[in-house]
């Protein structure tokens, strides 16, 4: 994970993912059933209405986003949790070190949280000499693999089983195979041992929930649970707009996010958890910690880029994506991938860091169309493009091209003038021009379309 | 019945054909067109790139050609269409005089396909064609106006041509506008998978309704070496006029 603070370069991340044949057949395979059958699942919803419903929650929640943080909190604590607020990244971190330090834990096991992953957590735990295990398969492979994931629902969605199968022949000392099955065996078989013998668990968490102080977990393979409820200790950590009102929304969200996100009716595994483990209870952490994260999300939810923060983290805007399909999400740079991803990455890092990313889209508007909750993706895009022209942050050849079509469109004369010139300078443009796009268009004709109506 | 034609830059200026078959096609249909002088572009390019300033003079000059005139306005593009309903209104949302007009003028514009499918009723008329063709859903008329039976109505409606549907017919091609100069080779891999798809049919033919998209298209077309050929829907629906 970069760190950086310069220009995330998308060209050159996209063209060696272009190269890439085994990323490319894998990412095809992958977003291709994914959309398939969200189509199937949702087709069985009333979806226009649901989505409707949904995103008026979430716009709620955020236009009163400190009350319902409150309110969480006390029902939280009232449940029994402790519960801490973390303003931003480097807060949230130091947080969850210093839990486990007091608790003199070297070794978590963690379930996939793309919160932990923006807020780099693992690699400062393993600054700090604790040991993090990813328990989520896909978690799992990209950790040994030691990258990031480059889906926020499918983390090893870039990689096929066989390249799976040679990553576990090599990292894990087992034979070889491209077997699922094989491989989720030999998985399966050595995080048994890390949940049993785990001192502390890590998780994010979907939803919380004011009313009751839950945090509800959406999972496919039950590592969520065991992650949870197993070890003595557990922590979660969240970003505040996660939070609903009460549990009896909750029914609308599990119509709606396993559905957008894989095509699922509804995950294997469903958590509420409230609290830590009262008296005369038999499960659960004896000790529950939440981390509220901020970074930032007070403010923006004021701002004009409200809307962002409905999204419920289902990844159904990154499978529908065209570019994101080709290219897969490491070539994003950033934490969140997709057309989210470039939202988000543009408000939490900055649009310096951003720039380039903004280009990362056609602005087909196939991300719009899918949104469970309706973040109008489209139009933040759009608006972001805007500030960044606003900010100077353009390349000095483009701002030349638009100022110079500016004072052109609204001069019939002049811009005949410009494609005249067009037409007579176009093989010349063609040669020293700055060809990848020109070279693709035909040339400007002589006799325009104007000169032979008129 | 006497409308307005905006001809758009990228037909004046690149495919001059297309505006010829628009006005041959609207003629056959007893339509008397106007061509407002002083055209130019509807700022789409400058409005995706976030260059709203620029958009906005577009906008105003487009606005103040089009003032001038009666009757609806007709844009043989999806994407232009779309800017000038969608997003004129949306420019001005802070200058009441203006947004009036923008909108004023967004009641009247029209995308050619559903021009001629809910006004003139060109589909029960039924003209004739040839050969398999096939249909590309520009991203911005499909999502954006919404308009997405009214091509496929008119070409299902030629005589002698057979229409044949093409798989994620609207899945962007990878143009883009800006987006084809900035990201030349992930706007080819999309522009390639669409050919893939398209030479999948067995069509001779694939139409749409927005030039860029088409101009991309056509360009990995050529690449793959294929003789399938690329054409504007008033295009292919002209060729039956002969
Ligand atoms: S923006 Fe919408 S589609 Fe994309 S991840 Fe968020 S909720 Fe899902």
């Amino acid at each position: 994970m970069n760190h950086s603070t310069s220009s995330i370069p998308f060209r050159e991340n996209a063209v060696k993912a272009l190269s890439n044949s085994a990323l490319r057949g894998a990412m095809r395979n992958a977003t291709e059933t994914f959309a398939i059958k969200r189509a199937d699942a949702v087709a069985a919803l009333p979806l226009e209405e649901l989505r409707e419903e949904a995103s008026e929650l979430r716009l709620h929640v955020l236009n009163n986003l400190s009350e319902y943080v409150d309110r969480f909190e006390m029902n939280a604590v009232r449940a029994g949790a402790k519960v801490h607020r973390a303003k931003d990244s480097e807060a949230a971190r130091g947080i969850i070190a210093s839990i486990l330090q007091d608790h003199g834990i070297g070794r978590v096991v963690k379930s996939k949280s793309m919160v932990s992953e923006e807020i780099h957590l693992n690699d400062y735990l393993q600054e700090v000499g604790i040991t993090v295990v990813e328990t989520d398969l896909g978690e799992y492979i990209i950790q040994i693999a030691g990258e990031g994931p480059s889906h926020i629902i499918v983390p090893a969605i870039h990689k096929d089983r066989r390249q799976v199968g040679q990553l576990f022949a090599e990292k894990l000392g087992c034979e070889y195979s491209d077997d699922p099955a094989v491989l989720t065996g030999v998985a399966k078989k050595i995080l048994r041992e890390e949940f049993l013998s785990a001192k502390a668990g890590i998780s994010g968490a979907n939803f919380a929930v004011a009313e009751s102080g839950s945090i509800v977990l959406f999972t496919n393979e039950g590592n969520g649970r065991m992650c949870t409820s197993l070890p003595p200790l557990h922590i979660a950590v969240l970003s505040i707009e996660k939070i609903i009102p009460s549990l009896a929304d909750l029914p609308k969200f599990i119509r709606l996010l396993p559905r957008s996100a894989t095509g699922q009716t509804i995950t294997s595994y469903l958590s509420v958890l409230t609290g830590s483990r009262k008296p005369g209870e038999s499960t659960g952490a004896q000790e529950m910690h939440i981390v509220l994260l901020d970074n930032g999300r007070s403010e923006l939810v004021s701002g004009e880029y409200r809307e962002m923060f409905k999204c419920i983290r289902c990844g159904a805007c990154l499978n529908a994506c065209p570019v994101y399909r080709v290219v897969g999400g490491h070539a994003y740079g950033s934490t969140y991938p997709g057309p989210m991803g470039i939202v988000l990455t543009a408000l939490l890092e900055g649009m310096e860091r951003a720039k380039s990313l903004l280009d990362a889209t056609t602005l087909c508007g196939a991300c719009g169309d899918v949104c469970p909750v309706k973040v109008p993706l489209p139009r933040l895009l759009r608006l972001l493009r805007e500030r960044r022209v606003e900010q100077g942050l353009t390349p000095r050849l483009e701002q030349n091209a638009m100022a110079g079509f500016g004072r052109v469109v609204e001069k019939p004369f002049l811009f005949h003038l410009g494609q005249i010139a067009g037409h007579v300078f176009w093989p010349a443009v063609k040669k020293f021009g700055p060809g990848d796009a020109v070279g693709r268009m035909p040339r400007p004709v002589s006799r325009t379309f104007r000169e032979r109506f008129a | 019945m006497r409308i307005q034609l905006f001809g758009t830059c990228l037909i004046d200026t690149m495919f001059p054909e297309t505006g010829e078959a628009t006005v041959r096609l609207l003629r056959h249909f007893g339509v008397e067109i106007g061509y407002p002088d002083g055209q130019t572009c509807c700022g789409k390019p400058a409005d995706s790139g976030g260059y709203s300033r620029e958009s906005k003079k577009a906008a105003e000059h487009f606005i103040s050609v089009f003032d001038r005139t009666e009757g609806p306005i007709i844009i043989p593009s999806g994407s232009c269409a779309s800017m000038v309903k969608n997003h004129y209104p949306e420019l001005f949302k802070d200058d009441e005089r203006m947004r009036q007009k923008a909108e004023a003028i967004a009641g009247r514009t029209h995308e050619l396909s559903q021009f001629l499918v809910h006004v003139l009723k060109v589909h029960e008329a039924g003209l004739s064609g040839t050969g398999r063709i096939t249909y590309h859903a520009s991203c911005q008329l499909t999502r954006e106006l919404g308009v997405l039976e009214e091509p496929m109505l008119l070409l299902q409606s030629l005589n002698g041509a057979e229409f044949v549907d093409l798989p994620h017919s609207d899945r962007c091609c990878g143009f883009g506008g800006i987006f084809m100069a900035k990201l030349p080779e992930v706007s080819m891999a999309l522009a390639d998978e669409k050919v893939d798809t398209i030479l999948s049919t067995g069509a001779d033919t694939v139409t749409g309704c927005d030039h860029g998209c088409l101009m991309n298209i056509a360009d990995a077309v050529k690449r793959r070496g294929s003789a399938v050929r690329v054409k504007h829907i008033a295009a292919v629906l002209a060729e039956g006029l002969k």
